[in-house]
């Protein structure tokens, strides 16, 4: 099946004074109809440039250097920007982490969504008005002929987050990324808007984007995990596959430092060494300095990407030739 | 309408707490009422010569006396107030319009930024009245003109105002949404922007209409400003100068019109600026 958004080789760099920082460094992907797909990664291994790159929205100093994506069967980096102004919060929404602050405090909540609907679509004021109230009220917000004249201070962080997502679903958008969408909640309303997310998805076929640091979201919401470490993807596949056999040795060691209920131990076991500085990147592979199974040819060349089991790719030198030696 | 219904309350809280704001609000209000009931309120027309009564000292007939060519003094006050609020107004109202644009479009668009805040920082290298002295000497003397080149000065000074506010907002989650979700840059300019810093601006607008009231006396005073016979409190000074010493009074009365009116002006800006800045909150 012709996939609904393909990545292709994204690179997007930011051209500082101090020198070219690579924060998206050739990333390749694709999005299935109704799938939702969890970007992981520490904080500045390049997953919320990637989000916004695919908006393209990314300022200066960053700019997007190559690659291609292809939406719906057109290349969003060769679009005019009115036309990918006309995409934008139409066929591609975005959901982002602090709910408390991503909507303007001047306006009442229920105009702004109005609003998101009357810059797409030709229809009145009213029914503007009627379409916000019943998205508001599938995202579960109670009262909405209440709320639409609240204003964002008089919501709480989880209600402020529906109204976000019924803002980002507002014209019926056909990919939701969804930045960090539960980052700034706390656990229960987490739990709340991730099912929120995962039923809106079976209600309207979008599909999701899902950046996130956190593996227990992961776990929770997606169907494919792609792990991105400083700004290339070493690992992607099937959620099962990569919770139950990562391969990578990033990924491994992501797992290793989670604590987990089933078993008791004494340490929880850190990656070592630190994250190398993105202005002087290593040659060769990018984890190559904290690797426990580092070669000498690590320190050379990049990594092939090879795929060990139906979907599931891992860019390491360790599965070359079918498994670790 | 809440907030209508929830005005007398919080104007009665203002005034308790910002006491001498609330003399200044007081005194802005007589300042402004006198100035849009001037024609119901003067006793006599402000520009009737009536040379025989030259210089007169204050009476029951013209409570304030006459200047030289007898005309009456309270009156010229009252018309006088009308004249200094219209030319503050507008050439704040003209400074604010041209400078929240220009110092948005510089924000914003980071590429105009360099040409658009160095050209507001040459003109601010100089003194307000030498700026305006300069445009009245290009433009010609007439009312208009005074508005023109006083709010020419104020220009750079709403411009570096809105630059900085519209730096800060710019990088806002709920503008990124804004863009995220396909507004135009016209609409994030217009419904994003400028509502969320025009707090500051209304202060600074009441904090630089004294400044202007100041500056058009002082043209006038020059001789630069408003033509007479129209009256108009620096004109009135200018020419009280010649009969100082025979008939203060035609130097008082102008000239403390003036300080009151700038007074007032200055301690409620002073007062509003810190009612609206939550750290400077008495409460």
């Amino acid at each position: 099946m012709e996939p609904l958004l393909e990545v292709r080789e994204l690179r997007t760099h930011f051209f500082s004074r101090a020198g070219v920082v690579r924060a998206v460094d050739g990333i390749s992907f694709r999005l299935d109809r109704g799938e939702i797909l969890g970007l992981v990664g520490e904080s500045g291994c390049g997953k919320s440039v990637s989000s916004l790159s695919l908006m393209r929205l990314v300022d200066r100093p960053g700019r997007i250097v190559s690659g291609e994506i292809v939406f719906e069967g057109r290349n969003l980096l060769a679009l005019s920007k009115e036309e990918m102004r006309r995409l934008r919060g139409n066929r591609l929404a975005m959901i982002f982490q602090e709910p408390m602050s991503s909507m303007n405090p001047v306006f009442t909540t229920g105009s702004q969504i109005a609003e998101a609907i009357l810059v797409h679509e030709r229809v009145s004021r009213g029914e503007a008005r009627e379409r916000t109230i019943r998205l508001m009220r599938l995202v579960g917000i109670p009262d909405p002929e209440r709320r639409f004249r609240q204003f964002p201070h008089q919501f709480s962080g989880g209600m402020l987050q529906r109204m976000m997502v019924a803002m980002a679903l507002a014209c019926n958008p056909s990919v939701l990324i969804a930045d960090e969408p539960v980052t700034a909640l706390d656990v229960t309303i987490q739990a709340q808007i991730l099912d929120l997310i995962k039923e809106l998805r079976d209600r309207t076929g979008a599909s999701i984007l899902l950046i996130t640091h956190d593996m227990g979201v992961v776990a929770e919401t997606c169907d494919r995990v792609a792990v991105m470490y400083l700004g290339k993807i070493v690992e992607m596949g099937p959620l099962a596959s990569i919770f139950e056999t990562p391969k990578h040795p990033y990924t491994v060691g992501l797992f290793a430092s989670i604590p987990r209920l089933e078993e008791t131990v004494e340490w929880l076991q850190p990656i070592p060494g630190t994250v190398p500085s993105p202005l002087n990147l290593p040659t060769g592979c990018r984890f190559f300095s904290r690797c426990p199974h580092a070669m000498p040819r690590c320190a050379e060349t990049e990594p092939p990407t090879v795929e060990t089991a139906a979907g599931h790719q891992v860019a390491c030198f360790l599965y070359e030739s079918g498994g670790p030696a | 309408m809440k907030w209508f219904r929830t005005l007398p309350n919080n104007l009665w809280a203002f005034a308790r707490d910002y006491k001498l704001a609330a003399v200044g609000g007081a005194l802005v209000l007589l300042f402004v009422g006198v100035a849009a009931l001037a024609p119901q309120l003067a006793p006599y027309d402000p520009d009737t010569v009536s040379l025989r009564e030259s210089l007169a000292r204050p009476s029951p007939r013209h409570w304030l006396g006459q200047d030289n060519q007898g005309r009456d003094l309270l009156s010229r006050i009252i018309f006088g107030a009308r004249m200094s609020l219209y030319i503050s107004v507008s050439s704040i109202g003209m400074g604010a319009l041209f400078g929240v644009a220009l110092g948005m479009l510089a924000a914003y668009y980071r590429r105009l930024d360099m040409a658009i805040m160095r050209l507001m920082d040459v003109v601010l290298a100089f003194p307000g009245i030498i700026v305006a002295l300069t445009t009245i000497a290009i433009l010609g003397r007439s009312i208009t003109n005074v508005i023109i080149a006083i709010g020419i000065y104020h220009i750079p000074q709403f411009a570096r105002l809105a630059h900085g506010l519209t730096l800060t907002i710019k990088e806002t989650v709920f503008v990124e949404g804004a863009r995220a979700s396909g507004e135009s840059d016209a609409a994030i300019l217009t419904r994003y922007i400028l509502p969320n810093c025009l707090a500051p601006i209304i202060v600074q607008t009441s904090l630089l209409i004294p400044g202007a009231i100041m500056t058009a006396a002082t043209l006038s005073f020059l001789g630069l400003g408003v033509p007479p016979p129209t009256a108009e409190w620096g004109s009135m000074l200018q020419n009280s100068l010649q009969w100082a010493q025979l008939a203060p009074h035609v130097m008082i009365v102008p000239g403390l019109a003036l300080m009151l009116a700038v007074f007032g002006f200055n301690v409620l800006g002073d007062g509003l600026r810190d009612a609206m800045d939550p750290r400077l909150k008495k409460r």
